[in-house]
């Protein structure tokens, strides 16, 4: 830690009435003399400085033209002040002619700023017509690059509520003021028109022969995108696949999820509508890049795949990988039968559970076995669909890993039912055992009183069921085990689909390329003063932070989260409920 | 393997003694000896990747946290700066503008065992004029004392009180 070495910049402000601040484009810096144009905030005295008009010109003329702009552009233009650009040392013919100006345009107050030679210090000077009494005003010159400001988007605070906006920040009505202003920007140096302007755009309006062309194919593009998922958004609702065993199926899949959710974006592109505000231009920017860059992986993934007959591979390690895992749970099975970790089973319930799951093993492996000349077409087609992104090959990933496991699901409906009925079961019994009862109508354990023969059977079953409880456990435990193991790992590849659906690429690549554009703020840069000349800063643009990039422009999702905190799955799992620790946002609750 | 038999087998047919039989042994064990050489390698791999790993990590502290020098700059018609620059050369800034500043104020805070001081800016409540939104504390790296920090809060306070006796400017035209 550094201590002491800081530094307060303060502005030794003499006692005036009010400080004027004129925001001065760094691009007119070397133009001709003229006259100021732009538009003048009185809440906040200050003045925007949009371009400089040079001579000769027709005050009639001006007055016209700045009517068209503001009738346009609804900004209040005007003439605000003159500028003097001399080589040589002041000429006071100059400077008479320019406050002789001030009569005609007749703006208060009237800002004359003049440059000489090569000095770097400007002077400022206002002159005040209808003041009752004459103040010495302070003036603040700020310099700022007009096409930056002009293309940045200022991003508010997250915590300003709506009518924030209007009062609070001067900065946003100054980048409103040049943002707004487009229209003076065409008018270049060259055009023939009676009046002459200087501002960042003067050398010359610009163009880019692939944009326009672009823009150009654009909108058939468009159309036949619209068209093509108008029909398959029709196929997709149409009746024959609403049958009940296939709407099942594919609520189930999560690859036909994340199609959906593609399909879903691919219209919002292909919408012939133009993004209205910013928010909804990076919207569509970052949706069309996150496809494009899935997509484009896709492929690479598809080409990997098969450039050396990988899939088949893949297909014929298949069938021993599905034949191993059925061996290994074969083993666990009869390791279950035997003394598991050394404690003693009740022999008669072993023999049946484990000889009722190994039964259920050797069915799937015949099913196995019976579709295994299939496997390598299936996997092959499947394959192809890599092509739609990388998004969807890791969903049929995790289908495929689901489809696989799916033994594993059932044993552990199997374990956690049989589990949760000796518990509950164990439960009323214990009620029984101590003279009580569960009043369904009241939701609460009442005292009750039994007769000597319920009394004798309910400690029979309970002893019974006492006895057999470590035996169903250990079968629950083990298999509740598995198959959460399954469970997170489709979990992690939901995770990264996730992850890819909704990082905002376009937002973070303007973030990298063009800092500007994405304004979370200003700053200042005190330059070199000098005593009698006004304070001079820079103003530049104070890009927003990566972290905040993300969080503004991330894309939403049908993210899956936790749907239970750790404390109800803990609870579940104790009591033998089914867990489906994933939600999807589409879900109905329980 | 053949190399070194071969060489035993000659020199045991020259003559079947002591000598031969001891340089046969000796031969044996330095046999292995060229893989005690291999080690230092693996362990130059391991060493390479932790000095590769702390330059990553001192560039990273170096970057992101550890702060070189703070500074205040305040505009009285404008608003406040506060930059931090970073040991590698970035700078991170925030604006305040003066709209949205309320006061300026020296609070004290306890810490474990003993009291600190800290400058902090007290940000407008919208809703109620009364009202304090936010506190953004200063120079939370450099932590100066609290004689430094009444030297900068009596240079804030004389601007700050400049921005109240100004008249507002819509009657002056």
């Amino acid at each position: 830690m550094n201590r002491g070495c800081m530094s307060t910049g303060v502005h030794p402000c003499r006692v005036t009435a009010m400080v004027l601040k004129v925001f001065f484009p760094s691009c007119c810096s070397s133009a001709d003399s003229g006259i100021l144009i732009g538009r003048w905030i009185s809440e906040q005295s200050s003045a925007v400085i949009l371009a400089v008009v040079h001579f000769p010109f027709i005050p009639v003329q001006v007055k016209q033209y700045l009517g068209e702009v503001q009738h346009v552009t609804k900004v209040n233009v005007s003439v605000l002040g003159s500028w003097s650009n001399s080589k040589q040392e002041k000429e006071e013919s100059l400077s008479e002619f320019l406050e002789d100006l001030g009569t005609i345009f007749c703006h208060e107050p009237w800002i004359q700023i003049s440059k000489e030679g090569d000095s770097k210090f400007w002077s400022c000077s206002t002159l005040q017509k209808h003041s009752k009494d004459p103040q010495e005003e302070e003036i603040i010159l700020v310099y700022y690059d007009q096409r930056k400001v002009m293309l940045s988007h200022l991003h508010p605070p997250l915590d300003t509520s709506g009518q924030r906006a209007e009062d609070a920040s001067k900065l946003s009505a100054i980048f409103d003021t040049v943002a707004r202003s487009q229209v003076l920007f065409m008018t270049d140096r060259y055009d023939e028109g009676p009046i002459k302007l200087t501002h960042w755009q003067s050398d010359g309006v610009e163009a880019s022969i692939i944009v326009e062309l672009l823009k150009q194919a654009s909108v058939p593009a468009c159309m036949l995108l619209t068209f093509l998922l108008s029909l398959v958004s029709g196929i997709c609702r149409s009746r024959l696949l609403k049958l009940w065993p296939l709407s099942f199926l594919w609520s189930k899949l999560s690859t036909c999820e994340q199609l959906g959710h593609r399909l879903q974006h691919l219209q919002v592109i292909s919408s012939n509508k133009k993004a209205q505000n910013q928010n909804q231009f990076m919207r569509k920017a970052n949706i069309f890049v996150s496809l494009l860059i899935d997509v484009a992986l896709g492929i690479l993934l598809m080409s990997w795949l098969y450039r050396k007959n990988r899939i088949g591979h893949l297909a014929d390690t298949l069938i021993p990988v599905a034949d191993h895992v059925a061996e290994e749970l074969q083993d666990l099975l009869q390791w279950l039968m035997g003394a598991p970790a050394g404690l003693k089973m009740n022999r008669a319930l072993d023999q049946v559970l484990g000889r009722f799951f190994l039964y259920h093993i050797h069915l799937w492996i015949s099913y196995i076995h019976l579709l295994s000349p299939f496997i390598e077409m299936i996997l092959w087609y499947v394959g192809l669909s890599a092509c739609l992104g990388l998004t969807v090959a890791l969903c049929i990933l995790s289908d495929i890993i689901a489809l696989l496991t799916f033994h594993i699901y059932c044993f552990y409906v199997y374990g956690a039912r049989l589990y949760c009925l000796k518990i509950y079961g164990l439960s009323s019994l214990w009620r029984l055992f101590r003279g009580k009862k569960w009043n369904v109508l009241r939701q609460r354990v009442d005292s009750c009183s039994y007769d000597l023969d319920q009394l004798f059977i309910g400690t029979l079953l309970f002893t019974i069921l006492l006895f057999l409880l470590p035996t169903t456990a250990l079968y629950y435990l083990v298999f509740t085990l598995l198959r959460l193991l399954v469970v997170i790992v489709q979990g992690l590849i939901h995770l990264l689909v996730d992850l890819i659906d909704s990082l905002p690429l376009y937002s973070l690549i303007l973030r990298l390329c063009r800092s500007y554009r994405l304004a979370a703020g200003v700053k200042f840069r005190v330059l070199e003063q000098q005593d009698g000349k006004p304070l001079r800063l820079l103003m530049q643009i104070n890009p927003l932070s990566y972290g905040a990039v993300i969080q503004t422009y991330r894309l939403p999702t049908y993210s899956c989260y936790p749907r239970d905190s750790w404390a109800s799955l803990c609870k579940k799992l104790f009591l033998g409920e089914l867990i489906y620790p994933w939600k999807h946002k589409g879900d109905k609750q329980n | 393997r053949l190399h070194y038999e071969s060489v035993i087998r000659s020199l045991i047919g020259k003559d079947g003694s002591c000598l031969s039989r001891v340089f046969y042994k000796s031969i044996q064990c330095s046999q292995w000896l060229p893989l005690p050489s291999c080690l230092p390698l693996h362990n130059s791999m391991v060493l390479s990747a932790a000095i590769f790993i702390t330059l990553i990590g001192l560039i990273i502290y170096l970057h992101f946290v550890k702060i070189d020098q703070e500074s205040l700059l305040v505009i009285g018609s404008l608003g406040i700066q506060v930059t931090s620059s970073y040991a590698s050369g970035k700078e991170s800034t925030t604006f305040i503008e003066m709209g949205q500043v309320k006061d300026v104020v020296i609070n004290e805070a306890i810490h474990m065992q003993k009291v600190i001081y800290y400058l902090c800016i007290l940000l407008q409540d919208p809703e109620d004029p009364q009202g304090v939104s936010e506190v953004v504390p200063l120079f939370q790296s450099s932590q100066p004392r609290l004689d430094c920090l009444i030297e900068v809060y009596k240079s804030c306070q004389e601007i700050l009180e400049q921005r109240k006796t100004a008249p507002q400017s819509s009657e002056i035209k």
